[in-house]
């Protein structure tokens, strides 16, 4: 049957369907092996095939009624070969044996340099990976589900008579995957994540002002016994509300404290984008060349560690099959190492540092960030804003964006206040910072103790991927903010 | 009728007595070539296909009327049942709501447009290889500042959709799109500055590989020893490509969708002057040339020309069926959805403000003195629709006595979009059909905080 895994499982027609994503291998090893043969068949020097059994739901409450529920499935297999510097890429829905082997001769066609040869493949062990005790989504009731998002409505509402509309949506989704490639790897991994997220506009004399709150970890159902839905609706309530008396942000530099877990964007965007190996083989980053130079303040070490459990960006094997790893990119300012892939750690002569990830069976994997963060500090958080004359305290932060090249990065608040003799006064209006990666790292001169990991989506190249950013408060002497007073 | 047609049709014949059922199904193929170094660095070819189904229980349109959706990346018969039962599912769990209703045919003729090109088909792959090759190749000779090309990409792509639904919607829409796109990144010393450029068209035959060098060569160039400059209030010339962004934030604060909910800074304002008299905004996705061209819309029904600003003045607000009913008001035909895993909502496709008569060169002239902005950065974390706050990070040419100067980098412009669209000087004559959702031109904007040292 087309479309359908050939598995030891089984799994034929819709019943079963639901059941799929259980410990039922996505394609068998035999196959496997004759497909990877296959890709090779007309030369090149690796291939691999990423099969994905992807499920996931999510729902909406919007202006007090639950609009729609919403299921979706995914399932398929990327396969790529690579013959020297030319990768080529082709992926299908079609699990079958003739569909695996289709796509495995359109991802060889580009690899014709290499005369015919027999070439067979033989998958070592399966490596496989512990994780703990997690609710699967499938498993938990819709009405459940449904009862969160309510209770998050009406605690955000009961925040303040100025908060006019609710947006609350949760979502989860499970995706296993099977990585085998022709050097013998075979890993697979069963992820499920978890999200739930509130957002609030407040209405005032001067305006609607927004306010967003989230919760994302790499689990199940189980994130909800430890995390009231709502407190994430108070607090997306409250920084609506304090924005209605919020005023225009300064423009100019300024010192600029960043809370503990505001959002960790700062290092994400300054330089963590910067150190993917693949900008630097092109020198296409401002960080390529520098490994054992003082790129920083030597109160920064930054981490960038897969294997934070339950974090936003972790994962058993990356996207490659590659296991995680907790990778120190810079320590005490100086600049150790990048993050790789197996294509870049290939060109390099070495391993793959656990970064190789993908939004989905359809894109080829590039080199990603997992769970980046900076190390606490030693002093006192409410200390580091005493010490700070004037200048703006950021709460929380949104998105943010940078250019590799240039290190020219900007990253927005969504819930800053001015600090006036050491203490934290009037609420701003949004903006947006902007620094160069290299020159804000160096004007960071307080880290404190109070660390936290807040989740994000990073784009990269078109393909989004889960990540987490973590900082405990910092103070940078001197960045630019973007307001208009 | 065609095959996609027929299974469109043949969902929704399973719908059960008093369910409403609207099927999506779309088939597509992809290539991607990308060349670095004078290599093919990656070469991707694919099909993919996909469902999205809405189910509606309870008596659509009644007190009790329910909707769910589910999709699945498959056609496969056994996934696309599957996909119904758990929209189905789905559907109990919606709050009761009579405006939940599928879109009914509203008589209005779709719009004959040609936006299929066979080009994509015949076109063999080595000559799509070498679209790429070529442009790489061609953008490191063009200058010898040019340091590096960290990309340059060829790709197209072939889409099908159908929709067809109980309530007596059925349409097909096709179309293909080929892109050429290149980033180059210029030296000088310990300078280094960045540039993009790119070419569309419906078909490999209609790409102009020297726009997206050009685009890209100039624009990193120019830039080389950029400095920050002075905090200053000044007025700003904003490239048609920065133009096309700031209109697609606009966007989302015309959806009727935004603004029933209470989440639109343009709520509750017909009729009244948002804008200066000079600001004419219309989206109409019957214009072929538009990126965003399309004969029906998400829920398939004819697409139509609709002025949202006139002179300066707000004249209504684009709406999908379900949005427009609670506004008590007919769809505009401006459902949009991402693809057969989203769900309806309203949105602009195809956005023009009414051009000027002047370019470039004569607003910057007019202008005198400000800053011409030719990329921002920082749009989802800086630009708010529902408040109207504006801050960007923005790099581009001090504008001084009439004429581009000093390149200037890490600075910020910041305003509000109500202050913006009331502050307009001029917009150019320059029209450029560029992707994403609307269109751009030159366009100067007074009164704008910059801020830098």
């Amino acid at each position: 049957m087309p479309g359908r895994c050939a598995g030891r499982g089984g799994v034929s027609g819709h019943d079963d369907y639901d059941t799929a994503v259980t410990d039922a291998a996505l394609i068998d090893r035999d196959v496997l092996e004759r497909v990877l043969s296959t890709a090779l068949e007309g030369g090149g020097d690796m291939a691999e095939v990423f099969a994905e059994d992807a499920v996931s739901a999510s729902a909406m409450l919007d202006d007090r009624r639950v609009e729609e529920l919403s299921s979706g499935r995914s399932r398929g297999a990327g396969i790529r070969v690579v013959d020297g510097e030319t990768t080529g890429f082709a992926h299908t829905a079609d699990l079958s044996e003739t569909g695996l082997a289709a796509a495995a001769r359109a991802a060889a066609s580009v690899a014709r340099q290499g005369g015919a040869r027999v070439r067979t493949v033989a998958l070592g062990p399966l490596s496989a990976h512990g994780r703990g005790e997690r609710t699967p989504p499938d498993s938990v009731d819709k009405a459940r589900k449904l009862e969160l998002l309510t209770r998050a409505d009406e605690a955000a509402r009961a925040a303040g008579d100025a908060i006019t509309q609710v947006q609350v949506g949760c979502g989860d989704s499970r995706r296993r995957v099977l990585i085998a490639n022709s050097e013998g790897l075979l890993a697979q991994d069963d992820q499920i994540r978890t999200r739930f997220n509130v957002a609030c506009v407040a209405n005032g004399d001067t305006g609607m002002q927004t306010g967003y709150e989230s919760l994302a970890r790499t689990e199940g159902f189980e994130i909800f016994e430890r995390n009231r839905v709502e407190d994430i609706a108070q607090r997306a309530a409250a920084r609506a509300l304090v924005k209605l008396s919020a005023r225009p942000a300064p423009s100019g530099e300024v010192p600029v404290v960043l809370a503990g877990g505001s959002g960790g964007i700062l290092f994400h965007e300054a330089c963590g984008h910067g150190l993917e190996a693949d900008h630097i083989v092109k020198d296409a980053s401002v960080y390529t060349g520098r490994v054992g130079e003082l790129v920083a303040s030597p109160l920064v070490t930054l981490v960038d560690d897969g294997t934070l459990l339950g974090e936003w960006g972790n994962f058993a094997v990356d996207d490659e099959g590659c296991p995680p790893a907790r990778n120190v990119l810079i320590e005490n300012g100086v600049l150790t190492d990048y993050m790789w892939d197996w294509l870049r750690a290939r060109k390099e002569g070495r391993k793959s540092s656990g970064n190789g990830r993908r939004q989905s069976y359809q894109h080829l994997p590039m080199v990603r960030m997992t769970n980046t963060y900076l190390l606490a500090g030693t002093e006192d958080p409410d200390e580091i804003i005493a010490q700070t004359p004037s200048g703006v305290y950021v709460k929380k932060l949104g998105g943010g964006q940078v250019n590799t090249a240039t290190g020219d990065f900007v990253f927005g608040t969504t819930e800053a206040y001015l600090i006036e003799g050491g203490r934290i006064t009037e609420p701003l209006r949004d903006a947006n910072l902007i620094g160069n990666g290299p020159e804000v790292l160096r004007r960071i001169d307080a880290v404190a103790t109070d660390f936290d990991v807040t989740p994000g989506t990073c784009g990269k190249d078109g393909q989004s991927v889960p990540v987490g950013c973590g900082q405990a408060t910092l103070r940078i002497t001197g960045v630019t903010l973007g307001g208009t007073a | 009728m065609n095959d996609l047609d027929d299974l469109a049709q043949s969902v929704v014949g399973r719908a059960r007595a008093g369910e409403g059922m609207e099927v999506y199904v779309t088939r597509g193929t992809d290539t991607e070539v990308r060349a670095y170094d004078g290599e093919v660095e990656s070469l991707t070819s694919a099909d993919s296909s996909g469902v999205g189904i809405r189910v509606l229980v309870g008596g659509p349109g009644g007190a009790g009327s329910q909707v769910g959706f589910a999709w699945s990346g498959s056609l496969d018969p056994d996934v696309i049942a599957a996909t119904l039962d758990d929209a189905r599912d789905n559907a109990r769990f919606a709050t009761p709501d009579p405006h939940v209703v599928l879109a009914e045919p509203d008589g209005v003729p779709a719009a004959q447009l040609d936006l299929w090109d066979d080009g994509v088909a015949a076109t063999p792959m080595e000559k799509k290889v070498a679209l790429a090759l070529d442009l790489e190749r061609a953008t490191r000779a063009a200058d010898p500042r040019v340091r590096q090309v960290s990309s340059a990409d060829y790709s197209d792509s072939r889409v099908e959709v159908a929709l067809a639904s109980t309530t007596g919607i059925s349409s097909f829409r096709r179309r293909t799109n080929a892109f050429l796109s290149v980033d180059a990144i210029a030296g000088d010393g310990a300078d280094t500055q960045t540039g993009s450029g790119f070419s569309i068209g419906r078909a490999p035959g209609d790409l102009v590989p020297d726009e997206a060098m050009d685009d890209a060569v100039a624009r990193a160039t120019r830039m080389l020893g950029a400095q920050k400059a002075q905090s200053a209030h000044c007025t700003v010339v904003f490239d048609p490509r920065v133009v096309s962004t700031l209109l697609g934030v606009v966007a989302s604060a015309l959806s009727g969708e935004a603004v029933v909910k209470g989440r639109s800074l343009f709520a509750g304002r017909i009729g009244e002057s948002v804008a200066v008299g000079g600001v004419t905004l219309v989206d109409d996705p019957t214009d072929s040339r538009a990126y965003g061209a399309a004969s029906h819309d998400g829920e398939g029904l004819a697409c139509r020309r609709n002025v949202l600003i006139s002179e300066g003045v707000l004249r209504m607000f684009v709406f999908d069926t379900v949005s427009a009913r609670r506004a008590g008001t007919a769809s505009t035909g401006s459902a949009v959805r991402g693809g057969f895993a989203g769900t309806p909502s309203a949105g602009c496709r195809a956005l023009v403000l009414a051009p000027g008569a002047r370019g470039h060169d004569e607003i910057v002239a007019a202008v005198g003195d400000g800053l011409y902005v030719q990329s921002i950065t920082g749009v989802h974390s800086g630009v708010n629709p529902v408040s109207g706050d504006f801050s960007v990070g923005a790099e581009g040419l001090k504008i001084e006595g009439g004429v581009l100067s000093q390149p200037v980098r890490e600075v910020t412009v910041a305003s509000t979009l109500q202050r913006m669209l009331q502050s307009v000087v001029e917009i150019g004559g320059d029209l450029r059909w560029l992707p994403g959702v609307a269109a751009g031109q030159t366009l100067a904007i007074a009164d704008m905080a910059l801020s830098g040292d």
